[in-house]
């Protein structure tokens, strides 16, 4: 990343109560990622709820242009999470679409741009909600056996939310991790939402790119901050049947945390 | 040029089995990529950052942009310069025939210009006689090759050097080599001579600064040079769009654009054209022609798209765009390839001409990170996606999908049934090929199981409500 974005300016959310939008594929796919949000944040004592209203943030319909669909599911999030004070989403994708595209979606809905612009100032991603929001940089954990880690840096959070280094800080404080650079870190693994159903032949190019990326690449685990470009990752790595595989920030992290690893 | 936009699928589906353009594309934009990044970025983050800031003179001549060109047009006057207005390529093209008319023109060489390609010239001008000649290498190719550009800076960036030197031995006789400099020197030999002869030179214009009415033109191989002093007309065909304010700009945006169109510092060649010869003067064209070109630009200019018209054309946001990396640029089906093009091919030509390039994204924002006048491309991407949408030009069957993706996310309850109907209907171990339009996600990668029980459901029995 070469230029900072101009990122949403949000209230601190320090000793505010946390709700948990887990987003919609890791509450389908991924449950245990969500698991692994609410261990992190209760180690460090953070209280979490999690508003059961809740689904998608809208976006795969913003993206395919189909803004009245989109309109309509960001306004059940909104009234979700309308009497919520912080809202972290263990997604840098899901985070965007609120943050920066929500006033957008709204700009021409006074009555609801105001819950659009307040949802925006209050949304955090995973990571940067933990170090750039708190101040938190080491969660003093162990993971069981040491292992090394590159990190793939997913689009929407490093160019739209400007994360750059915070869930690389977290995992460096980790005992028995080892974080080595991949090649091409932050080119489009090609999902791109529709886009990989919509052109899945140059989706199906740029993964591949990717995939021969990892595949050279020390690291046996690849840590991303979004399940959907992992999802994409991992689908190829599977198809071409190697052993590498892309996880969650969070289910890395997770692994180290005492009430797991006894 | 013919337009063939709507075709993107399955030409990006043939290019991408074209191993050998992949190769060149690839290698092309990831150099270039990296020597821009070195470049401008060579005194520091902060020098580049501030580059890029000081390259919003773009926006400001643009804010002013009917006022800059009323005041172009008059201080060109005064330097002796005949300025013409076009509103289309026909009259652009009639433009450029009247002038060859009227002084007796022969043959013609022209400098690299993207506007010409855009308005079809070098096919108007041979289908009246005229003989026209290409002089940037990469474009003296492509005309060899009866090719179209496929990249707006590197115009053969899709061609291996072995299918240059094939080209130049069946084309040209040249004398077998694999050497690029010995290929370049026996193309510049031929290339002199027509120099030499040609009654009229034809360049683009890269900006006209306003408060001296002057025309400038930045180039690499000294060929513009050349076309605009060797002949004895010299004609500038020039989008609206390119006027700036004042010197001080263009001494800003020599600084961006080279560095961000080839990774250099300055370009080899920097031309400024305030007239044709003058009285006394050794050098030089007799007259001086610039025509100013609208084609749709003052469209553009009064929707929220406006900003796209900053654009100085350096490409760099092509080759930073993994959909371009992959495809190269012939695929877009038009003058303007990648991310750019994407955004005003179907400006320019129509939504209804150029249905898939909105589409053709994965929305990476690479392209708004590299741009020097930070055109928020991806953003526009997605309001053109909304237009096509709204213009019912969008497949049918992504509306169904999306009404049916609605209903299942404004109620929780369908939320959690659709999950568990998907487990059932996929299992442990979705299968590798799925039918209809996730056929595409099966073809390159596999699905991963729906959970036993959602999120939501393990938090309920956790932890109740």
């Amino acid at each position: 990343m070469e230029i900072s974005p101009a990122n949403p300016v949000r209230e601190s959310p320090r000793g505010k109560r946390v709700s948990l939008f887990v987003t919609c594929m890791v509450d389908m796919l991924y449950p245990q990622t969500g698991w692994a949000v609410v261990d992190l944040l209760e180690h460090l004592n953070i209280e979490v709820d999690f508003p059961h209203e809740q689904t998608c943030c809208g976006q795969p319909a913003f993206n395919g242009g189909e803004r009245s669909p989109a309109k309509q599911v960001a306004i059940h999030f909104l009234k979700t999470f309308k009497d919520t004070e912080v809202i972290v989403a263990p997604s840098g994708s899901c985070t965007a679409m609120v943050c920066h595209e929500y006033p957008l979606l709204f700009a021409d809905d006074p009555e609801w741009l105001p819950a659009a612009q307040r949802a925006a100032s209050i949304t955090w991603e995973f990571s940067e909600f933990l170090v750039d929001g708190l101040g938190i940089k080491d969660f003093h954990l162990r993971l069981p056996k040491p292992a090394t880690f590159a990190f793939h840096d997913s689009c929407h959070g490093l160019r739209m939310m400007g994360l750059g280094t915070a869930a690389r800080t977290l995992l460096k404080n980790t005992e028995n991790a080892e974080i080595v650079e991949l090649a091409e870190n932050d080119v489009c693994c090609g999902f791109g939402g529709l886009f990989a159903v919509k052109m899945a032949d140059v989706s199906g190019a740029m993964l591949e790119r990717k995939l021969t990326n990892i595949e050279g690449c020390s690291a046996s685990t690849i840590v991303c901050g979004d399940v959907s470009c992992m999802t994409h990752m991992n689908g190829g790595l599977s198809r071409r049947k190697t052993d590498k595989r892309v996880r969650h920030i969070a289910d890395v992290l997770a692994d180290g945390l005492e009430v797991r690893t006894k | 040029m013919k337009i063939t936009s709507n075709n993107f699928i399955p030409a990006a589906r043939e290019a991408l089995a074209d191993q050998d353009m992949r190769r060149s594309v690839n290698q092309a934009t990831t150099t270039a990529y990296q020597k821009r990044k070195n470049l401008m970025f060579e005194f520091g983050i902060e020098h580049g950052e501030a580059l890029r800031q000081q390259a919003q003179v773009r926006r400001r001549a643009l804010s002013r942009l009917p006022d800059l060109l009323g005041l172009a047009e008059t201080r060109m006057i005064e330097n002796g310069i005949h300025v013409l207005w076009a509103n289309d390529s026909s009259e652009v093209n009639q433009d450029v025939l009247e002038i060859i008319n009227r002084h007796s023109v022969k043959t013609v060489v022209k400098s690299k210009s993207m506007v010409s390609e855009e308005v079809g010239l070098n096919d108007a001008l041979q289908d009246h006689g005229i003989e026209v000649m290409e002089t940037d290498l990469g474009e003296y190719i492509i005309q060899l090759a009866d090719e179209t550009p496929s990249h707006i800076v590197t115009p053969v960036i899709h061609k291996s050097l072995a299918s240059i030197r094939d080209l130049f031995i069946s084309e040209l006789d040249m004398p077998p080599t694999d050497d690029a400099v010995q290929m370049a020197r026996f193309a510049r030999q031929i290339l002199r001579e027509k120099f030499l002869a040609a009654d009229m030179g034809i360049t683009g214009g890269n900006f006209i600064i306003a408060e001296t009415g002057t025309l400038c033109l930045v180039t690499n191989e000294g060929n513009g040079r050349m076309v605009t002093s060797l002949p004895r007309l010299h004609v500038a065909i020039v989008g609206i769009e390119k006027v700036i304010e004042s010197l001080e700009d263009y001494a800003t945006l020599t600084q961006v654009l080279p560095r961000s169109a080839t990774g250099q510092a300055m370009p080899v060649y920097t031309h400024m054209y305030s007239g044709p010869r003058k009285a006394g003067e050794d050098d030089g064209p007799d007259e001086l022609y610039v025509i100013l070109v609208d084609n749709g630009r003052s469209e553009i200019f009064a929707t929220k798209y406006a900003q796209v018209l900053t654009c100085i054309r350096c490409g760099a946001c092509m080759n930073a765009c993994p959909v371009y990396r992959s495809t190269g640029g012939h695929a877009y089906g038009w003058v303007y390839p990648g991310p750019v093009g994407a955004v005003i091919t179907p400006l320019l030509n129509g939504l209804d001409n150029a249905k898939p390039l909105p589409f053709a994204s994965s929305l990476c924002g690479a392209c708004k990170e590299v741009c020097p006048v930070d055109i928020d491309l991806p953003q526009m991407l997605l309001d053109l996606r909304d237009d096509l949408v709204r213009a019912g030009m969008d497949e049918k069957m992504w509306l169904w999908a999306m009404r049916l993706w609605q209903f299942g996310n404004v109620s929780p309850g369908i939320f959690e049934l659709g999950g568990k109907v998907a487990r059932s209907l996929t299992g442990e171990k979705p299968p590798e090929h799925l039918p209809g339009p996730l056929a595409g996600w099966t073809k390159y990668r596999n699905f991963p199981p729906f959970a036993k029980k959602s999120f939501r459901q393990q938090w309920k029995e956790r932890r109740g409500n």
